[in-house]
């Protein structure tokens, strides 16, 4: 991310007629600004202080706020528009959003992490509150009235004599590009209009109408069709390939080849699909992947080289335990399983590059496609259009690339490929397979006297930054090594994430087993490690709340300090039903959970009731109580629809799914072969409760919901069943085997 | 197998009129006492496991457990020509299931057909193969049974027109048909061929699927796996009049009935689908034993693992495309693409020349398998293929079965497609809302 | 050339005849709403709907089409007159992504053309073979259930108007 950035923003977006030219990122790295001294800005502006990086007005009115983040499907395209409106006191149509552009938008990183609302939103937040702040001032310059007497409604700033000065006749010279204050003068929520109301999201009618609502949908002028052959497993070599039949078919523009990376082009999408068959048949490989065995996996990893780290000890030699139990807890390989496979649009013109992309970080996707094409980075644009859903790291980055090295053997044609479903579901970076250990004591009271859990897993983020995390850059004739893997950082943590307890254990110590060596690819799913580590734990609380007697709720309780934490339980608890002898009708039982994402994001609790059919092993979950803290709310309906998703998602996880490979290749390579929840599965009901706390930050809660969903649901299998499963995933035929033995 | 025995209606008019005056009296049997439903930890867990494994060699639970129904609560509507019989309750509810039947009440019922009240059950219950099952292993069952969980459900009605709801005259049919000791023993075919007469012609039974029936409605002794009926789909010969392009050998069908595909036959669908799912977790010494027998009944060559020459050639596509070029476009377009993917089984199409749905005499399987396709068993791997009910009409159908037919199938055209094509979408616009999906898949295992 | 006939029009479409309908909804006549998911009729975000029924288009040749209608989204409604099974779907506000959204409003629409008041078990069997990756199951099953009453208040409308 070095180098200048050339931007001329201005002619991107606005055309004549605005006053404001100035972009934050004028003249200086798009990767971080310099803030100014003094404490640090809340969210992304600490990164980008100008608030012309957020908020833009032109004269003529017209306000656009301005995202690093990629709209995913999580609807935050509509909350972050409505905090803009609410701050800036318009009407919420009256806020156009731009989303993750390399010309357009500050480099935010990636979208995850559940970050977009308290980087991004809160940005905004800040930013909209103080260039509002900075029209009243100007208004009250121009007016020579004090500010205070000022109020602003529907765009303009009103004095009490009633003469009003629209926002777009405020905005002179550069009085946006400025750096924020330390403190915004945001509105007390008392008032709020549009923040915390259910605002229908902006980009649903365009998706149920058949609009162009993805960049599957992107048709440019003179567009060809690609597809790619993929190796038949990792590592595989390219060792024979007679293409003359496939380049006389016709429709065939070009055969792109350089080294294991091959693909056709051709006028129609379906022709390229046709020559790609051909293709795929004309090719030989040399085959020499490894794989582990499937169904010894956690001996697998647990036996692999290892660094390790003591993440957490706390000691209270007062306090010791009586009785103690152990218990493991083992996670497959998990597929994102995107509906829509990959796709992307590349157009290479005039020594440029752009990329039309669904990935989830147009910076740090640049760079890595910059260093493949060996381009400066400013020559290559990438712009952010919405995909299928990617629950994190998917193929979206790998298509780019794809795109983007054959759109270069083309030049001037823009180059749309899209991958099969055998390639989505054969190459993505699946979440990894995890393993957990815990043991733990109670005292004599029936207290958690001490905690162990230790965890064995590989990096969670294998992203691009560099090529080498391509694969068309692996599989280059001058190819890209795939960068070294890392553990991610603490307090949010990879392969860690959450499994350091939220709970007041006296004696608890957690290690990290980070795991280098990675038997298949793998990178970021929802959740990253805190989905298997929430399961763990919670589930081990089930057990132990079991050995002490104690209801599974009270017994949280009796180990839980934080208040907002404690709130969640006993809201979820009391909309559930939740009864101290659990009295489930026949064939049922009653499981909860709780964490808060990575100790510091929304927190969820989760009450669920499951059916299970003893004589199949068959469990449904039934009902699902949710409830939730993502501090302010924005957009109530939005948090809803991510909870609702991450109960029903982690219910196809927890059931149902694993990745299944042989001695060389992926096997799960399509629907029939990784099987996932159809709507014969789904609960009858699911009800989300929402606590709000005005005034407090965001707490991003698209992630929030995956650990608590599986525990909760793991911990009713237990309940109906009187076994306990601690195998991911917690298999029909699992569970009827745990009920006849 | 489900809504099989359907043609078992076997109480025509000529019959029962026989029957009855012959059978006068036997026409009743004693009621046995009713007892309090035992408790289930009085049953020794061994025995009920091992009646777990004979009830899914039974196949128990297709007939007596309906979509959205307890398990083994019955209520399954099995159609036959003389009107409608329900499957009863065979959960240990004391009211309206089996729970106050003692021991030999079930025993009776699997040797004889009669109820615990004494009545004559319609041998839509198969007990002309059960009364072949072991005291031990009837005692085993009733065990299992004792030992589920009581589901008050009482079956409908059965809607049957006189004179056939008159149950004594079942007595007739039992007379002319009924026998036990049907299980052929051979000590020179040893132990394992042994062991799979005994499953085949009594608990699996197999024939009543696979054996035609005569117009009574009884098995024909004289062309035992010929090839039966059941629910518009056609039970393949398993004798030496097979159609199968390649033999059955004892290896193939216990991969085939233990898995639910097989390289050289592909995949198991239909009523055979939910038998070999059962069959996905009983001992595996049984399926063996199933499997060594009915290859022995099929005049299975010596396993050399080579395929006959001819199994798998086809007639040129050429000359297939010339007796049918509507059917060869559409099997080109439409079926060609998986079919032709060299993708192995159970997700790759099979290859048509190695299938019986092709060769068969009777069309409807291959209709109905295009019409339907096969669904996903739920949170599974198991094979999916779209089903073109909707999207292919009559005319088209027909072509393209001719032209499957004669390409792969390389025998005589069939006749009638059109109602072939007309009964396949009359049963697929029923088996849509029927059924959910096999309880254990039955292409569990490696993808 | 082939006919096909799309959204009440004829189109004259220069594609071979095993041509998947999906491909020439989307290339041929730049119709966005089908989508390309599987290819192989196994999750069904290609739904439309062909003579009244739910069809996947990605393993629908052309040469099965001849002398049918095929409807797609973009068929029963717009942004500005959205049909009352896409009114429904904002209404419940029945998306996440949405890359499914598009086929499972198809196959709900040809369940209630030919059954107007499903029961949710019904809807629940009718939609088994589309798939949904985020989770937004419940808010699809109150949108088709919502679109039943719709379109039960725009018949009861148009009846009253008639007479």
């Amino acid at each position: 991310m070095n180098g200048p950035v050339i931007l001329d923003r201005r002619s991107v977006l606005a055309g004549a007629g605005a006053l404001i030219v100035s972009f934050s990122l004028r003249g200086a790295s798009a990767q971080e600004q310099k803030p100014g001294q003094g404490p640090e800005l809340p969210g992304s502006l600490a990164k980008f202080p100008y608030l012309d990086s957020w908020i833009r007005i032109d004269a003529d009115g017209r306000i656009t706020a301005f995202t690093g983040k990629a709209e995913l499907g999580q609807g935050f395209r509509t909350a972050f528009q409505q905090i803009a409106a609410e701050q800036l006191d318009v009407a919420f149509e009256a806020v156009k959003m731009i989303t993750a552009d390399t010309k357009l938008t500050a480099n935010e990183g990636y979208t995850s992490g559940s970050h977009s609302m308290q980087d991004s939103g809160t940005a905004i937040l800040h930013a909209a509150a103080q260039a509002r702040g900075l029209l009243v001032a100007e208004a009250a310059r121009r007016l020579e009235l004090p500010a205070e007497t000022l109020r602003t409604e529907n765009a303009a700033v009103v004095a009490p004599d009633g003469r009003r000065l629209g926002y777009g006749e405020l905005v002179a010279a550069d009085i946006l590009h400025v750096q924020a204050q330390p403190t915004s003068p945001l509105k007390d929520p008392q008032n709020f209009k549009v923040m915390g109301q259910p605002v229908p999201r902006v980009d649903i009618p365009a998706k149920v109408t058949g609009g162009a609502a993805y960049v599957q949908d992107m048709r440019l002028p003179g567009m060809v069709h690609a597809r790619v052959v993929r190796p038949p497993s990792y590592g595989a070599e390219l060792v024979e390939l007679d293409a003359a039949a496939v380049e006389k078919m016709p429709g065939v523009i070009r055969i792109v080849r350089d080294g294991n990376f091959l693909a056709v082009v051709a006028e129609k999408e379906f022709l390229a699909v046709k020559a790609m068959h051909a293709l795929a048949a004309a090719a030989k490989w040399r085959e020499s992947a490894r794989l582990p065995n499937q169904n010894d996996l956690p001996n697998v990893l647990t036996k692999l080289p290892s660094q390790d780290f003591a993440i957490f000890s706390r000691n209270d030699s007062s306090v010791t335990g009586t009785r103690t139990i152990e218990a493991t807890y083992t996670r497959p390989y998990q597929s994102h399983g995107s509906i829509g496979p990959s796709c992307a649009v590349a157009q290479f013109a005039d020594g440029a590059m752009t990329v039309w992309t669904h990935t989830q970080g147009v910076y740090p996707d640049r760079q890595a496609i910059a260093e493949m094409l060996g381009m400066p980075q400013p020559s290559v644009r990438l712009i952010h259009v919405e995909g299928s859903g990617c629950y994190g790291h998917n193929g979206a980055d790998d298509a780019a690339a794809d795109a983007a090295l054959i759109a270069r053997a083309l030049p001037g044609r823009p180059v749309r490929v899209q991958w099969m479903r055998e390639q989505e579901h054969g190459w993505e970076p699946y979440g990894p397979a995890m393993v957990t250990r815990l043991s733990a004591s109670l005292d004599a009271g029936g207290k958690i006297a001490d905690w162990n859990f230790a965890v064995w897993s590989n990096t969670h983020s294998m992203r691009p930054g560099g090529a080498g995390a391509l694969l068309a850059a692996q599989h280059m004739a001058k190819s890209f090594a795939v960068p070294a893997p890392k553990p991610l950082p603490l307090p949010e943590g990879g392969g860690d994430r959450n499994a350091i307890p939220i709970y007041n254990f006296p004696n608890a110590h957690v290690m990290h087993h980070f795991i280098a060596a990675m038997p298949l690819r793998i990178s970021a799913m929802r959740a990253l490690g805190a989905y298997h580590n929430v399961f763990s734990l919670e589930s081990f609380m089930d057990e132990l709340a079991d050995l002490a007697g104690a209801d599974p709720v009270e017994f949280r309780l009796k180990h839980l300090d934080d208040q907002r934490g404690r709130a969640v339980v006993e809201k979820a608890a009391e909309e559930f039903g939740w009864s101290r002898d659990r009295k489930a009708p026949p064939n049922r039982g009653h499981g909860f959970a709780f964490a808060r994402y990575k100790n510091l994001a929304a927190y969820c609790a989760i009450a669920s009731e499951v059916e299970v059919d003893r004589e199949t092993g068959r469990a449904r979950l039934v009902r699902a109580v949710a409830a939730v803290d993502a501090g302010q709310v924005v957009n109530p309906d939005g948090i809803t629809n991510q909870i609702e998703g991450a109960i029903v998602q982690s219910a196809s996880w927890t059931l149902y799914e694993s990745v299944a490979f042989d001695d060389t290749r992926i096997t799960s390579i399509d629907w029939q072969t990784y099987p996932i929840l159809r709507f014969n599965a789904v609960p009858d009901s699911i009800k989300v409760h929402i606590i709000n706390r005005p005034g407090q930050p965001f707490l991003g809660s698209g992630e929030t919901g995956q650990g608590p969903a599986a525990a909760s649901l793991a911990n009713a299998i237990a309940h109906a069943t009187g076994k306990r499963l601690r195998d991911l995933p917690i298999s029909r035929k699992k569970i009827k085997d745990a009920i006849d033995a | 197998m489900a809504r099989r025995l359907r043609i078992i209606t076997g109480i025509a008019a000529v019959v029962l009129v026989a029957g009855a005056a012959a059978g006068f009296g036997v026409a009743w049997r004693p009621s046995i006492a009713a007892i309090a439903p035992p408790r289930p930890d009085t049953f020794n867990p061994d025995l009920v496991k091992r009646g777990r494994d004979l009830a899914a060699i039974g196949n128990c639970s297709t007939c007596h457990t309906v979509r959205g129904g307890g398990n083994y609560a019955g209520g399954l509507p099995v159609p036959t020509p003389f009107g409608t019989v329900f499957s009863s309750n065979i959960t240990p509810d004391a009211a309206t299931g089996i729970g106050s039947w003692p021991e030999a009440a079930f025993v009776r019922a699997m040797r004889s057909g009669v109820s615990r009240d004494g009545r004559h059950l319609y041998p839509t219950f198969p007990y002309d193969h059960f009364t072949n099952v072991s005291d031990a292993d009837d005692r085993a069952l009733y065990a299992f049974l004792m030992t589920r969980q009581p589901v008050s459900a009482s079956p409908p009605a059965n809607q049957l027109s006189f004179p056939f709801n008159f149950r004594p005259l079942i007595t007739g049919w039992k007379l002319l048909y009924f026998h036990g000791g049907d299980v052929p023993s051979n000590v020179a075919k040893g132990a394992e061929w042994n062991r799979g007469a005994y499953l085949v012609e009594g608990l699996a039974h197999c024939g009543a699927c696979h054996t035609p029936r005569n117009a009574l409605g009884a098995e024909r002794v004289n062309a035992q796996f010929a090839g039966g009926e059941v629910d518009n789909w056609h039970a393949y010969a398993l004798n030496d009049t097979s159609h199968a392009p390649v033999r059955w050998t004892a290896d193939a069908l216990y991969a085939y009935l233990r898995h639910g595909w097989q390289a050289d036959h592909g995949t198991a669908r239909g009523p055979m689908a939910e038998v070999v799912s059962n069959l996905a977790s009983v001992p595996d010494s049984d399926v063996r034993a199933i499997a060594a027998y009915m290859a022995d009944i099929s005049g299975a060559p010596a396993p050399d693992g080579k395929r006959p020459a001819d199994a798998v050639a086809q007639s040129p596509p050429a000359v297939a495309a010339q007796a049918d070029p509507a059917g060869a476009a559409i099997y080109a377009a439409a079926c060609a693409s998986c079919h032709e993917s060299k993708r192995p089984l159970p997700y790759g199409g099979v290859d048509l020349a190695l299938s019986t749905a092709v060769t068969s005499p009777d069309p409807r399987n291959l209709a109905n398998i295009v019409l339907a396709g096969v669904g996903a068993v739920e949170g599974e791997r198991s094979p999916i293929m779209p089903g073109f009910a909707a999207s292919i009409d009559d005319v088209q159908m027909a072509a393209l079965l001719n032209y499957l037919r004669v390409r792969f199938g390389k025998r005589p055209a069939w006749n009638d497609l059109d109602k072939a094509v007309r009964d396949a979408r009359a049963a697929q616009a029923v088996s849509v809302a029927a059924r959910e999906a096999p309880a254990e898949s039955s292409q569990r295992g490696k993808p | 050339m082939i006919t096909l006939k799309v959204n009440g029009q004829d189109h004259q479409v220069d594609a071979d005849p095993d041509t998947p309908l999906l491909y020439v909804l989307r290339n041929d006549l730049e119709l966005n709403a089908a989508k390309f998911g599987c290819g192989l009729g196994q999750c069904g975000s290609c739904t439309v709907i062909v003579d009244g029924k739910a069809v996947q288009s990605c393993v629908t040749p052309l040469v099965l089409l001849a002398g049918k209608q095929v409807t797609t989204l973009e068929g029963l409604g717009t942004l500005a007159a959205p049909a009352p099974i896409q009114r429904a779907f904002i209404e419940e506000q029945a998306a996440q992504c949405g890359y499914c959204i598009a086929g499972m409003m198809m196959r709900a629409q040809a369940l209630l053309m030919r059954n107007p008041k499903p029961t949710d078990a019904q809807i629940r069997a009718e939609l088994e073979p589309n798939l949904c990756r985020c989770g937004t199951h419940m808010r699809i099953l109150r949108a088709v259930h919502r679109a039943a009453r719709l379109m039960d208040t725009a018949d009861a409308a148009s009846d009253r108007s008639v007479r």
